[in-house]
């Protein structure tokens, strides 16, 4: 019981990660696409600014999360996956720092090459999540011993690079769509534009991407294997997540953008718990054997961990939401056009 | 090189990387909170500006404190996955929970200080530095009990083939760690320290910003001081510590083979690991180590050849190491003692000040040698008495670890270019000028 509690959690944890951190990699990835000038550049790392480094904290925990309550998970999964974890963690260094460090200097030189380890940085590791979880969905090539036997190629089949571009039209709609949040004027009008037609292909790939989970995993088993057990919670998520995502573009549509970014943020959501709620009871499928599947009972921490861990948890992670929340209402405000250029940190 | 040794190079390397730029948060978290204090307090805008310049440098540090830690926890999975499987129950716990309770606080409200200036009254954003100094801290707190954990484990027990947790309130509260954290901080504090005393000395050898720069010296002169006289004395008892709970270590910092009673300290020595012997010793003080020990200079003390060779950790590195942070340790506190004495007359010691630029890198220094030595020296084992590092590492094959090796060199090269270019363009930079600016 408590492992599964624990379950739920992982998943959750991920899901606010990808949905957090998901409109600013997004929005960096997008970076050449929508900024005409220094003063749009500056917009759009200003739209980030405040809130990258906090988002970013929910992979720390979602990893530290993974380690505490699933050790197995979190060793089998992190030394399976060594060189596409290491580019997301090179990547993410990049980004990182381009957020905090581009502004310290006037030279153009040095805000040009940030510019491009933001944008590089954001796309790659888009791209790597959505890879990795698509491989983590259809089950990796782990041995008995926990040991993974492939290498990078193996992550990049076609569901693995179907899953990473499924992430980066995620990520860049709800990036686009936080910047008609954040810009007035031009800026604004082209990022709706941008979220608009993006949001077309994103239908398109989340349509082809669940047809493409029927052949290549076993997510939907769950779904019809104990359709009672299941019914009420389970089959709400897909429900959920289809209509989120019709939501967007009436949100688009409509120029409600607020609404849109919801919507999305939910689409962001679900799309992981579905994905997570196939795998129950597993965290990392084998792909060579179901017997040498890294699960809940064969991969939990002790009870008496994962009782404390539960009221860690059930303490702070309120108390994260509370303060996040209020930081992002504290710089909700559109930036105005001009004060780019007046503002002490950008 | 095997994937154990890469693996181990690895770690070493981010690590070591890391922790050139957290200890400067550590302290000057504190030290800008007490600033920002001050100007609510008495409306100065002097110490408003100030807490905004070693903001600035504050801010370029934390960033890569952040990335480079995420790596850090990472690698426990990616290089050290028998490990991760073996403690996860105890370690990984204490890893999420330094997230949960510290890591969230300090990563929001850093980002609500830094561009919060005109959001907040001033009060509350003075009340955000608070808690990020305090998170900060915090942090660094649950990462030294893990750390301690590996040093001298407890409140375990051995089932279903790993160490499981049988008593969370003895990790969190048992004495090596507590040690651990004292000796970490207040290394973290001093190194802050002489980092703002020797930024301060630099703007005053060019008699600019004198009123500012003084100050800032003058306090941290003072903070500098009293962790210095904490780090004699406390370092003191934490030899004693490690006499108790890791004697092959003692053994090893000190070049000690042979069992001997009223044993004594050499001020130099070259240890010849393969004829378990030293070369060319000399400046012995005798029953000094007897009495670091055990505080009896006649106490008998167990030498290394009285352990398996396969349980000895290495030998010069650690007392190389060792020998580095100690005479540092009295260095700081002489530095200081002299610097609080001619606090009200600096710009009339010129020579002082000199040194005091020039000393920057000393801190430095003598953490990254107090870390290998606590590193090294517990070798070979992970965990102390419980688990080899050589049944810690991954199964990945050379060429993965030699890619992301080089890959870790190259990337962290080019970090550390960027943050001490600016680093040291800021600083020399100085204050903004026009106060109308910082409105």
């Amino acid at each position: 019981m408590l492992e599964s509690i624990w379950f739920v959690l992982w998943g959750v944890l991920w899901a606010i990660y990808f949905m957090l951190d998901g409109f600013d990699l997004g929005l960096g990835a997008l970076m050449p696409v929508l900024a005409r000038g220094e003063n749009d550049r500056r917009t759009i790392y200003r739209a980030m600014g405040p809130f990258w480094d906090g988002n970013e904290v929910w992979l720390i925990t979602a990893g530290g999360v993974t380690f505490a309550a699933f050790p197995v998970a979190y060793a089998v999964m992190f030394s399976g996956l060594y060189s596409a974890l290491m580019l997301v963690l090179f990547a993410l260094i990049f980004r990182g720092i381009a957020l905090e460090y581009r502004s310290h200097l006037a030279s153009e030189r040095w805000r040009k090459t940030w510019d491009t380890c933001l944008t590089v940085g954001s796309f790659a590791a888009a791209l790597l999540l959505g890879v990795a979880f698509a491989n983590i969905f259809k089950g990796i090539p782990i041995d008995g011993e926990g040991v993974f036997q492939g290498s990078l190629l193996t992550l990049l089949n076609f569901y693995g690079i179907f899953g990473g571009v499924l992430f980066v039209l995620m990520f860049t709609v709800h990036g686009s769509l936080w910047l008609t949040l954040k810009s007035d004027g031009e800026l604004h009008a082209r990022a709706a534009r941008l979220a608009e037609k993006l949001w077309i292909a994103l239908a398109v790939a989340a349509v082809g991407f669940l047809v493409a989970t029927w052949y290549a995993t076993r997510l939907y088993d769950n779904y019809l294997k104990e359709p009672m057990l299941f019914a009420v919670p389970i089959v709400l998520i897909p429900v959920i997540t289809i209509a989120a995502l019709a939501f967007i573009r009436v949100g688009i549509v409509k120029r409600r953008y607020w609404r849109a970014w919801f919507a999305s943020s939910v689409f962001i959501v679900g799309v992981t718990l579905f994905g997570v709620a196939g795998l129950y009871p597993n965290l990392l499928p084998s792909s060579l054997d179901p017997a040498f599947s890294v699960n809940v009972h064969n991969a939990s921490s002790s009870p008496l961990t994962l009782r404390i861990m539960l009221v860690v948890a059930l303490v702070f992670v309120p108390v994260v939401l509370a303060y996040q929340t209020w930081a992002y209402r504290l710089f909700k405000s559109r930036l105005e056009d001009g004060e780019s250029l007046h503002d002490e940190a950008y | 090189m095997d994937v154990l040794m890469l693996s181990r190079l690895q770690f070493a390397a981010a690590t070591f990387f890391h922790f050139l730029f957290v200890p400067l948060t550590l302290g000057l978290s504190i030290l800008i909170a007490i600033m920002e204090t001050i100007y609510v307090r008495t409306g100065d805008e002097e110490y408003k500006n100030m807490a905004r310049f070693w903001g600035k440098i504050f801010l370029i540090n934390f960033a890569i404190g952040v990335v480079t830690g995420i790596t850090l926890e990472f690698q426990f999975g990616t290089n050290w996955s028998r490990y991760s499987r073996y403690v996860g129950d105890i370690f990984g716990s204490l890893l999420a929970i330094e997230a949960t309770v510290a890591f969230f606080l300090e990563s929001t409200f850093i980002a609500v200080w830094a561009l919060g200036w005109k959001r907040l009254s001033p009060k509350a954003h003075a009340a955000t530095i608070w808690l990020v100094a305090i998170a900060s801290n915090v942090s660094a707190f649950w990462i030294l009990i893990a750390n301690a954990w590996m040093q001298h484990p407890v409140g375990y027990t051995i089932r279903n083939g790993r160490a499981e947790l049988t008593d969370f309130t003895a990790i969190v509260t048992q004495s090596f760690a507590l040690h651990e954290i004292v000796h970490t901080l207040g290394a973290a504090y001093i190194l802050t320290a002489f980092f703002m005393m020797g930024i301060s000395a630099y703007h005053l050898l060019r008699k600019q910003h004198v009123a500012f720069f003084t100050r800032s010296f003058r306090m941290a002169v003072t903070f500098g001081l009293i962790f210095a006289v904490v780090e004699v004395v406390q370092g003191h008892m934490h030899g004693a510590e490690v006499a108790r709970v890791q004697p092959a270590k003692l053994a090893a910092m000190e070049a000690l083979w042979d069992t001997t009673a009223q044993a004594p300290q050499h001020l130099f020595l070259i240890p010849d690991e393969k004829n378990e012997t030293n070369l060319a010793v000399f400046g012995t003080i005798p029953g000094a180590l007897s009495m670091l020990a055990y505080h009896d200079p006649e106490a008998t003390v167990k030498g290394l050849k009285d352990f398996p060779p396969e349980e000895r950790p290495p030998v010069t590195l650690p007392f190389a190491a060792f020998r580095i942070m100690i005479s540092l340790g009295f260095l700081f506190l002489f530095l200081t003692a002299y610097g609080w004495i001619r606090r009200n007359r600096l710009m009339e010691s010129p020579r002082y000040l000199k040194l005091m630029l020039f000393a920057i890198p000393l801190p430095y220094l003598a953490i990254q040698a107090g870390w290998a030595l606590a590193e090294v020296g517990r070798q070979p084992w992970v965990v102390y008495g419980v688990m080899k590092t050589a049944d810690a590492v991954s199964k990945l094959s050379p060429s993965q670890v030699w890619a992301s090796f080089l890959g870790f060199i190259v990337v962290y090269t080019l970090l550390g270019i960027a943050a001490f270019t600016l680093i040291v363009s800021t600083a020399r930079k100085g204050p903004e000028t026009h106060p109308a600016t910082a409105q």
